[in-house]
């Protein structure tokens, strides 16, 4: 067997190699990629900063901004495609998310859309996060995971041996890679960057002072104008595929903040059986269309838990690609159980695109948290801790561990009853 | 198209029941893969196909069928697909203020329900022609998925309506197939989702559902898959007519098993 080779410097060699290497993919996988996927022109656009071709389908990348979330998606966001966020309770780590998302575009030097109902999307810019660039980041990475108290990570293990050659969910930063930074959630974008950067701001209270609507209504008109704007700087940067421009080529990353929240115009979060509850929906699919056809990702929060009419999201998922929950343990009950201290809260991976493909890319590992340390926003799988003492209630683990399986199934899949056995 | 699921309907391309509708219908999974089983199966069969692609763009479909051995852009340029893709033409209907009708014109609508336009859309492409009438077998029309119209705030009832009227055209009176793919929310909580679902489970001749595995994800089943035959007028010779088998998709085939009889299970 391969895997009993010796691996010394464990931390460093995974990242991109760890994505290629997955089990459960067939053995010969055809690298480069291949033209004339959702996106004309394949070799071309390998060219683009920020972006490479997937392993598995040709189709063409770009990083969340998360390297580990990148991993969990089968090696990053491909063009074209809506990654959906489903916000926590509080709205407390979703905008991390969109953060790390949009500061890896600034990073990439990809051009950015970001619509928000709520706050100005200069003062957003302003609050990104600062990279951890090559010279220093391997420092501030090594120093945060000694803070976490785990230094035997570089040391070879000498009982259980195997555990070392498992990939690791967050990696070190590979400073090689120009897909995918780590970023310090603790300082700020340098300003410099935001000024070299390109990006366009959508302010919905700004773009609602004109006139009220005159002509008659078939979506919302904070979305309708969305729409609108999106269209209108895909057409004229030349984003459109179809309309190639001399210019070089980019990628146009597009941050949608608290889609179908009230300040949006949409009454779905707040009566169940509204007439317009699928306002959401047909914004959605005409934004999908919009992106197929161009050289953009885009990333949406939604707050789901706030939706009235369960039905509404499960039509939203289905409309969009990529489908990621974020559930954070801040006021709810498993905050103060201890099998969960150490982690700040579930990631649900709950779809993730079948494109050019029969299969999707699926991950084995269904359980996974995330924690927010001093710097860094990390994915981990989760582990129940031993059970050391014998003060542990039986109750409360086998609860614990109960809903962990059931949580299990992610992508589309749903557990029923306990008893139920397929094989 | 995956031999096996032919063997488990026993059907081949060569000879293709006429007059049908077959409903795809997935809970809590994708079966897409059905989709692509269908469509590659009446191009192989040498049917004219039409498609009405609403959750893909042709791109997507096209590298899909080539891995399944068709070439959607040949079978195109021949006049034996006509598509309708839903994503790129749901974006011109917006931004291009044109005032030539399109099949999805109801998006423009404020209050959408009319799916007419769509109809006539399926019509004219499956109209049969006087020269190419020894071409093509029998028309096809196949639809993915019925579900986006209800997000699109098309109502159960106009939905229903158009499937109606295009099984008296292509199945009555062109003797041809209908297959249409709808997703299960599960529950009651989408009464319009169960509206469609009931609905067109009470129209189909053959119900082809996938779920996910109840018990979970599981690497080498990937869900299961129900066979129930509505056929009337055959009496049950061959035994069973509601038939559940597991799955595994593959990069470029499905294989069926019974339930249980997983190869890496056994």
């Amino acid at each position: 067997m391969a895997a009993t080779a010796p691996c010394g410097s464990g931390a460093e060699e995974t990242g991109s190699e760890a994505a290629a290497g997955k089990p459960g993919g067939t053995s010969f996988q055809r690298k480069g990629p291949r033209a004339g996927g959702l996106d004309r022109g394949g070799s071309r656009l390998v060219s683009i900063a920020g972006t490479r071709p997937s392993v598995r389908n040709g189709q063409l990348l770009v990083s969340t901004g998360l390297p580990a979330l990148d991993q969990l998606l089968g090696g990053g966001l491909a063009v074209g495609t809506v990654l959906l966020i489903e916000e926590d309770k509080y709205d407390i780590y979703s905008p991390l998310l969109f953060k790390y998302f949009l500061a890896e575009g600034i990073i990439s030097g990809h051009t950015l859309l970001v619509a928000s109902a709520k706050e100005d999307p200069a003062d957003i810019l302003q609050e990104l996060p600062a990279p951890l660039l090559d010279n220093h980041c391997k420092k501030e990475f090594d120093e945060d995971s000694c803070n976490d108290k785990t230094p035997e990570s570089n040391i070879e293990m000498k009982i259980a041996w195997r555990y070392q050659l498992l990939p690791k969910m967050q990696a070190g930063p590979v400073s090689s890679s120009r897909f995918g930074h780590y970023y310090d959630v603790s300082k700020r974008i340098p300003q410099e960057l935001i000024e070299a950067s390109k990006w366009y701001g959508f302010f919905l209270p700004e773009k609602l002072s004109s006139s009220l609507p005159a002509e008659p209504c078939y979506l919302t008109h904070g979305y309708l104008k969305l729409l609108q704007f999106i269209q209108s700087i895909i057409y004229e940067d030349g984003f459109d595929g179809t309309n190639p421009q001399k210019k070089q080529k980019n990628i146009l990353r597009i941050g949608i903040q608290n889609l179908g929240s009230p300040l949006w115009g949409d009454d779905i979060c707040c009566t169940e059986n509204c007439d317009n509850n699928h306002n959401l929906t047909k914004f959605l699919y005409v934004l999908r269309g919009l992106l197929r056809n161009s050289l953009s990702a885009c990333i949406i929060t939604v707050p789901s838990h706030l939706i009235q009419n369960k039905a509404v999201i499960a039509r939203v998922a289905n409309l969009s690609d990529t489908v990621v929950g974020l559930e954070s343990f801040m006021g709810s009950e498993k905050e103060t159980n201890p099998l969960y201290k150490d982690y700040h809260g579930l990631i649900h991976i709950r779809k993730i695109p079948r494109l050019n493909n029969l299969t999707g890319d699926i991950s084995d590992v269904k359980d996974l948290a995330f924690k927010l340390k001093r710097k860094l926003f990390t994915i981990e799988r989760l582990h129940l801790p031993p059970d050391l003492s014998d003060t542990v209630s039986r109750s409360s683990k086998q609860d614990a561990a109960e809903s962990a399986t059931r949580r299990g199934p992610g992508c589309g899949m749903m557990a029923g009853g306990k008893k139920h056995l397929d094989f | 198209m995956f031999p096996e699921l032919n063997d488990l309907l026993n059907t081949t391309p060569d000879k293709v029941e006429q007059g049908k509708l077959t409903l795809l219908c997935d809970a809590q999974t994708d079966g897409s893969f059905l989709l692509h089983h269908f469509l590659s199966f009446y191009l192989r069969a040498n049917c004219k196909v039409c498609f009405v692609a609403l959750t893909q763009s042709f791109s997507h479909y096209s590298i899909v069928a080539q891995k399944l051995g068709v070439s959607l852009t040949t079978a195109r340029e021949r006049g034996q697909l006509v598509v309708l893709e839903g994503l790129k033409s749901s974006v011109d209907v917006f931004f291009r203020a044109q005032e030539e009708p399109h099949p999805l014109q109801f998006l423009r609508k404020a209050s959408a329900g009319d799916l007419q336009p769509l109809y006539e859309f399926v019509q004219e492409a499956l109209k049969p022609v006087d020269g190419e009438e020894a071409a093509w077998r029998c028309p096809v029309l196949l639809m993915d998925d019925l579900s986006v119209l209800l997000s699109l705030g098309v109502g159960a009832v106009a939905v229903l309506d158009l499937v109606h009227y295009c099984r008296a055209t292509v199945c009555c009176k062109l003797k041809g197939n209908l297959v249409a793919l709808v997703h299960d929310s599960g529950g009651a909580e989408d009464e319009e989702s169960n509206t469609l679902l009931n609905g067109l489970s009470h129209q189909s001749h053959l119900i082809l559902r996938v779920e996910g595995l109840a018990t979970g994800f599981c690497r080498d089943v990937h869900g299961q898959l129900t066979i129930l035959r509505r056929t009337l007028s055959q009496p049950t010779v061959q035994g069973e007519r509601r038939l559940t088998y597991q799955y595994k998709i593959q990069d470029k085939n499905v294989s069926f098993f019974a339930r249980g009889m997983s190869p890496a299970v056994l």
